[in-house]
């Protein structure tokens, strides 16, 4: 009986031990519900979000650059099929080793694979390594055969940025490479459209219209699983190209200017007077832009940047130079603008024995033996340095520097098109104040006169003062895209209501000018000259004499320019060296400008040989060969004109 | 003394026992075994193949283990209950020199037709061996030294021997299912009380002695950000599963989460995850409420039993039964740290399994020998 009791005493226990056990079940299976609505009830959309998250995985697949071209439609920058080695992470079980497979299939140097480790370094698990970018077909039928060994290699046909015409148009139209850190940042139509691979321009049009020329990213989602391989394609927004550009630039006369050009430092810029189009920007040496796609080995880089001519400088916008005798078809229409001098004002011109003297410092003319009485025409068309002493002088450095500012120097022709672009200096006395904190010599006011001193110039903006001066005097846009904004109708047809306008004497302030106005005062002075020019080109004793055409409608002006890199000393003077006997880096830069046809001008240009000694032998040539060319392919240039009008 | 014949000695009859078979119960043990045969099937994404298979089989096998053991008299177990522990000791030990290891851990013997766990069998051993421990304690002497250490020491044993392994979860899962008999017998409240205070003061030297990847899971757990790709990849990924499903869930074979791959050990440990992500909060409370069906029907044989053995053991394995549960689900649920313990009867593994479908058999038994007195 002691045993049942003490049974039944257990049993009370136990019951009321189980039922506090119960209870406490009780409380934890509401924690276990509530935190299971919790989860599935009230936090539902926030998993929901994350499972997708995880599921779905998308990759950028890359845009084709836009193709641009010359006015003509010729492809100066095309996308070229390309065959490519990928290799797909996520497939690939031993890195090492699939890396020495596929270098013992395909050529591959030490640089490359240290490459292809850096990219890895930066890679995600699941991306995919580009190993060559361009292989050659032998090499791709390669990969082909031994496909089967290779885990996770992909042939792969793409397409890349090919320049057909490589060196020709190089300082026009650039170059692209990989996306760097600082582009992806700078751009963001970059890092919008960034996929590993992404090829972005790094100089010339290619970098300013990077924006257009890119195009955007597509997008394909893939479900993934839970170590990122694809299980199924869920959507694919296709990629879309680049806009495709056309270029101002007449393809045929830039590669005979570049041709021209060749073997020496320089640069040829050809321009429309009216609709301001650059018809040709050539700078010399070149280099292959098509080397840069892939990544340029160091080699070749290293042979650009060591090349004494410098070719990476794109000397028609960024090359500085003093523009000599060339500006002095601009120091007369000053003068004669502000009344200083007119067409009968005389300067004696005696030569080396009697120099031009001003506070006991002598200027001499390049004449040894002098010009003797000068007029303004016979002064330009000869380029007597004395003259143009004497007429800057009276005309002040002050004056001549607000004309030419407003005939384009001293400001950047294609304004921030180009990042490499240079103002160049248009030297006053409020800059010199300014920028040097000294006081202006006459002195400096002389040898501004024909272009030497503080005076900077591009080749460029030559030859948009060449244009602006061509065209009777009206501010142009010049351009390097096809615009169809700017028509050469509209143009002709607002410079004709200009010219019949009345101008105030402000006129020959300082101001801002709109497009097309008249920058002159009086179209006389522009006229003289202008035939000024036509007597240096076509006349005898005319400085570019030798370079003229005899046909009609041939015929230009221009002038000529010869600039001193050092000081000309007496004993230079005295010994006249050949300019072979003088060391490269002292000669004289050559330089031209011309418009053409003289009757009715509509293309200016200017040349610039580097240390290619006196303009009227280096460069009035060239400018001959090329006028031809112009004139010839003015015709077909007009037609593509109106076609593109009539399309619009 | 003036009870039916039956009563006296071994004469139930055949019919008599089928009669007394708890059929209620064994319904339930079949749909949950359905939903787990379901579920595996569903984490091969609806291919009927070797999990699947396995699965099947075993639920099969041991299911009919369940009913011809249920048979076995209670006094049987009674008899045996010190071997079983003994033997399940014995298991323990021989995993040490000649089991088989797996990611870290050993803690399988390979019996060829399958790999066995001894510390799941221990699991059963326990209970059983405290029933009948508790069964001849008078109720004055509960509170006795002799009788208060005596236990402890049976449960560190095995507990030290898993832990070893090792495996916390079962470890955890074997004291709790130990302490939860010592509970019901009537240890003293206080002395549950002085042990817990006793814990929490050592806890900096337990902690000391953890695994170091024991030691990222429970840091893990009180932060799964800590390491998203690592020890709280598990956790995050579980409960983006269980919150995606939603209410009424993804629905059969949708669940996205395991079929890409993103759960972790979705057949085993994570078996509710995937549930709940194609069946959602309804589909998960349903087949809670089959568990706690289980649980209260065990509880309901407990009481209608006559011999504390039984009683205590019906009452201990309810409560071990709600414990790897609940334990389970937290552990998915993010509310406890990941220490691998199964999901009784839907997680796959043979062991776990065996097991529980031993510990049913013995509460079956109860059932239908409930009348038994069991007389030492």
């Amino acid at each position: 009986m002691i045993k049942r009791t003490g049974n039944i005493s257990k049993n009370k226990i136990i019951s009321r031990r189980l039922f506090i056990l119960i209870a406490t079940k009780i409380g934890i299976l509401g924690v276990v519900t509530s935190r299971l609505y919790n989860l599935q009830i009230s936090e539902k959309q926030k998993y929901e979000f994350l499972s997708e998250k995880n599921r779905i995985r998308e990759w950028k697949t890359p845009p084709q650059r836009g193709i641009i071209t010359d006015y003509f439609n010729n492809i100066i920058a095309d996308n070229k099929r390309v065959y490519q080695v990928h290799l797909s992470l996520e497939d690939v079980t031993n890195f090492n080793n699939s890396i020495f497979k596929i270098k013992n299939i395909i050529s591959l140097n030490e640089d490359e694979i240290k490459k292809i480790y850096e990219k890895k370094e930066n890679s995600k698990p699941w991306d995919t390594l580009i190993i060559s970018e361009n292989l050659s077909w032998k090499d791709f039928s390669k990969i082909n055969l031994y496909l089967h060994e290779l885990e996770g290699t992909k042939p792969v046909l793409s397409t890349s940025r090919y320049y057909p015409y490589s060196n020709d148009l190089v300082h026009v139209v650039g170059y692209v490479g990989d996306a760097t850190t600082t582009d992806i940042q700078n751009k963001k139509k970059i890092e919008e459209n960034f996929v590993p691979g992404l090829k972005v321009g790094k100089i010339g049009i290619e970098n300013s219209k990077d924006n257009d020329l890119i195009g955007n990213h597509g997008t394909k989602r893939y479900e993934v699983n839970a170590s990122g391989k694809k299980i199924s394609e869920i959507s694919y927004k296709k990629e879309t190209q680049g806009e495709n550009l056309r270029t101002t630039i007449d393809l045929e006369i830039q590669q005979l200017a570049q041709q021209l050009l060749k073997n020496q430092a320089g640069s040829i810029c050809v321009m429309d007077i009216f609709t301001g189009e650059v018809i040709a920007m050539a700078s010399s040496p070149t280099y292959d832009p098509n080397k840069f796609t892939h990544g340029i080995s160091t080699k070749d880089w290293n042979e650009i940047q060591n090349n004494k001519l410098r070719p990476l400088l794109n000397k028609s916008l960024a090359g500085l130079y003093s523009p000599g005798s060339t500006i002095k078809p601009l120091v007369a229409l000053a003068a004669l603008e502000y009344g200083i001098i007119d067409k009968k004002f005389k300067v004696n011109c005696k030569g080396h024995d009697h120099p031009y003297e001003l506070y006991g410092e002598r200027y001499h003319c390049w004449k040894k033996n002098g010009h003797g009485l000068m007029t303004m025409r016979n002064a330009i068309k000869q380029s007597c340095d004395i003259y143009f002493y004497e007429v800057a002088r009276l005309l002040g450095v002050d004056k001549l520097s607000l004309i030419a500012k407003r005939y384009g120097l001293g400001s950047k022709v294609l304004e921030d098109f180009f990042s490499e672009e240079k103002k160049g200096i248009v030297p006053s006395t409020k800059w010199k104040k300014q920028v040097l904190e000294q006081s202006w010599y006459l002195g400096e006011t002389v040898i501004t006169g024909i272009g030497q001193g503080y005076i900077q110039t591009t080749p460029l903006q030559l030859c948009l003062m060449t244009a602006q001066l061509a065209n009777g005097g009206y501010k142009i846009k010049p351009n390097l895209i096809y615009d169809k904004e700017i028509d050469l109708d509209i143009i002709k047809s607002k410079i004709e209501s200009e010219k019949n306008k009345s101008v105030s004497q402000n006129i020959l302030k300082d101001h801002e000018f709109k497009y097309y106005e008249r920058l002159y005062r009086n179209p006389n002075n522009l006229k003289l000259v202008l035939d000024a020019m036509y007597g240096s080109t076509n006349e005898q004793f005319g400085t570019s004499f030798r370079s003229r055409h005899k046909e009609d409608k041939y015929k230009f002006a221009g002038k000529t320019g010869t600039s001193q890199v050092k000081r000309i000393t007496d004993q230079d003077r005295e010994l006249d060296l050949d300019l072979k006997e003088i060391e490269y880096k002292s000669r004289d830069h050559a330089l031209f400008i011309a418009f053409a046809p003289y009757d009715k001008p509509r293309y200016s240009l200017s040349v610039l040989i580097e240390h290619g000694g006196s303009g009227s032998k280096a460069a009035a040539p060239l400018a001959k060969k090329l006028i031809k060319k112009i004139l010839d392919r003015h015709e077909l240039r007009e037609k593509i004109r109106k076609d593109l009008k009539n399309i619009a | 003394m003036i009870l039916p014949t039956s009563l006296n000695s071994n004469s139930y009859s055949f019919i008599e026992k089928l009669k007394t078979i708890d059929y209620f119960l064994i319904i339930i043990v079949t749909i949950i075994g359905s939903i787990s045969v379901l579920s595996i099937y569903s984490t091969e994404s609806g291919n009927f193949s070797f999990y699947t298979k396995n699965h099947l089989i075993r639920f099969l096998v041991f299911f009919s283990m369940f009913l011809v053991l249920s048979f076995v008299r209670v006094s049987v177990w009674y008899r045996q209950a010190y071997f079983f522990y003994i033997l399940g000791i014995l298991l323990l030990l021989f995993v040490i020199f000649f089991g088989i290891s797996a990611s870290g851990s050993k803690r399988w013997i390979n019996l060829l037709i399958m790999n066995l766990q001894p510390s799941e069998l221990m699991k059963i051993a326990v209970i059983v061996c405290f029933a009948r421990y508790y069964h001849r304690i008078q109720s004055s002497d509960i509170q006795s030294y002799k009788y208060l250490l005596q236990p402890i020491i049976l449960l560190l044993i095995p507990c030290y021997l898993v832990i070893t392994q090792p495996d916390l979860g079962t470890a955890i899962l074997i004291a709790g299912s130990g302490l939860a008999i010592i509970w019901l017998a009537g240890i003293n409240l206080k002395y549950f009380i002085y042990s817990g205070l006793i814990l929490l003061v050592s806890l900096p030297f337990v902690i000391s002695i953890l695994k170091p990847y024991q030691k990222s899971r429970i840091l893990t757990f009180f932060n799964p950000e800590r390491d998203p790709l690592g020890a709280g990849y598990q956790i995050i990924q579980s409960k983006i599963a269980i919150g995606s499903g939603g209410l009424l869930g993804k629905g059969f074979l949708q669940g996205t989460q395991s079929y890409l791959e993103f759960l972790p050990e979705k057949h085993t440990d994570f078996i509710f995850t995937l549930f709940s992500e194609e069946f959602g909060f309804v589909g998960s409370m349903v087949l809670i409420l089959l568990y706690i069906l289980l649980i209260y029907r065990i509880i309901r044989i407990g009481f209608s039993c006559r011999s504390f053995f039984a009683k205590l053991y019906c009452f201990g394995f309810a409560s071990a039964l709600f414990l790897y549960i609940f334990v389970n689900i937290a552990m998915v649920l993010g509310l406890l740290p990941i220490v691998g313990a199964p999901l009784p009867i839907m997680s796959y593994g043979g062991s776990s399994m065996l097991s529980i479908m031993l510990g049913l058999s013995i509460v079956m038994s109860c059932k239908i020998y409930s009348r038994d007195p069991i007389s030492s």
